[in-house]
């Protein structure tokens, strides 16, 4: 039944610190986040010392979503990865929020700010 | 004018979701809701519909989920909306369904906590004949989404 416009696009490129950059593009639900999971999963394993998780383009998200990304962080905060999640649109924050998970994680505004981080 | 009540007839399928997202957020539109409230419907209805799909019907794809969207008005809270999700799956007891605890960082359980947090009511009862039902409803004049205060410590 879907129409093919309803995707995610996950997108990976490192910094040369080793900071991984994950950049989302789409809508993050039940039948996306097992895809984003696995992916996920799959850099984890590669234990780069930091990710940043880039949402600009995230366009809705909901708790498949959320219970993803904080598996996520649970696997890296095993070896003494960091994660920082970038640009959040205001109701994919507001779902953090609403689950009272975005004191959980560092989010910014920007991918620079992030690289401050 | 307002659209006509809603009728839905979907199936078990996360790539279903989608196209009700977008279903429900046009009639929503077309019925005069704000952008926060419209985006707070279609959310719960999505964490519904994944609820069923997930649990409900432990994944099993092409099963039956009923969906209806009505006007209603209360004596009280005023004109409103009521979104009933009746499914045909596995009955579980009402107690076990509550949002989970917030202060243990684990996934899983989140849905039933924000469909709370972004509708007016929503209670989950068990269908005659089978499986589960959940009435959601949402008042004009009420909140939009945010979390509950105050927080746990």
């Amino acid at each position: 039944m879907s129409d093919g416009r309803h995707n995610l696009d996950i997108a990976v490129s490192h910094d040369a610190d080793g900071t991984a950059v994950i950049r989302l593009d789409g809508e993050i639900d039940l039948r996306t986040s097992p895809m984003l999971h696995e992916r996920l999963i799959e850099l984890a394993a590669q234990r780069p010392p930091r990710f940043l998780l880039e949402l600009t383009q995230v366009s809705y998200m909901d708790s498949s979503g959320v219970g993803t990304i904080v598996d996520f962080k649970r696997r890296l905060e095993r070896y003494g990865g960091r994660l920082v999640l970038v640009g959040p649109q205001p109701r994919v924050r507001g779902v953090l929020e609403i689950t009272r998970l975005d004191r959980f994680f560092t989010i910014t505004a920007t991918i620079d700010e992030a690289r401050q981080r | 004018m307002s659209p006509r009540d809603l009728q839905l007839e979907l199936t078990s399928d996360p790539s279903e979701l989608a196209r009700v997202r977008e279903l429900l957020g046009d009639w929503c539109q077309a019925d005069g809701w704000d952008e926060q409230r419209r985006a707070d419907i279609v959310l719960a209805l999505d964490e519904a519909l994944t609820n069923v799909i997930r649990h409900g019907y432990e994944g099993r794809p092409g099963q039956r989920i009923d969906v209806t969207v009505q006007h209603v008005r209360d004596a009280v809270r005023g004109e409103g909306l009521e979104i009933t999700v009746r499914d045909y799956g596995r009955q579980v007891p009402i107690q076990s369904i509550c949002g989970r605890d917030l202060r243990d960082l684990q996934p899983g359980g989140l849905g039933v906590h924000i469909i709370h947090g972004v509708m007016d009511s929503a209670e989950y009862t068990h269908a005659p004949g089978g499986g589960m039902r959940l009435v959601m409803r949402k008042y004009r004049g009420g909140a939009a989404g945010r979390p509950a205060r105050p927080e746990p410590e």
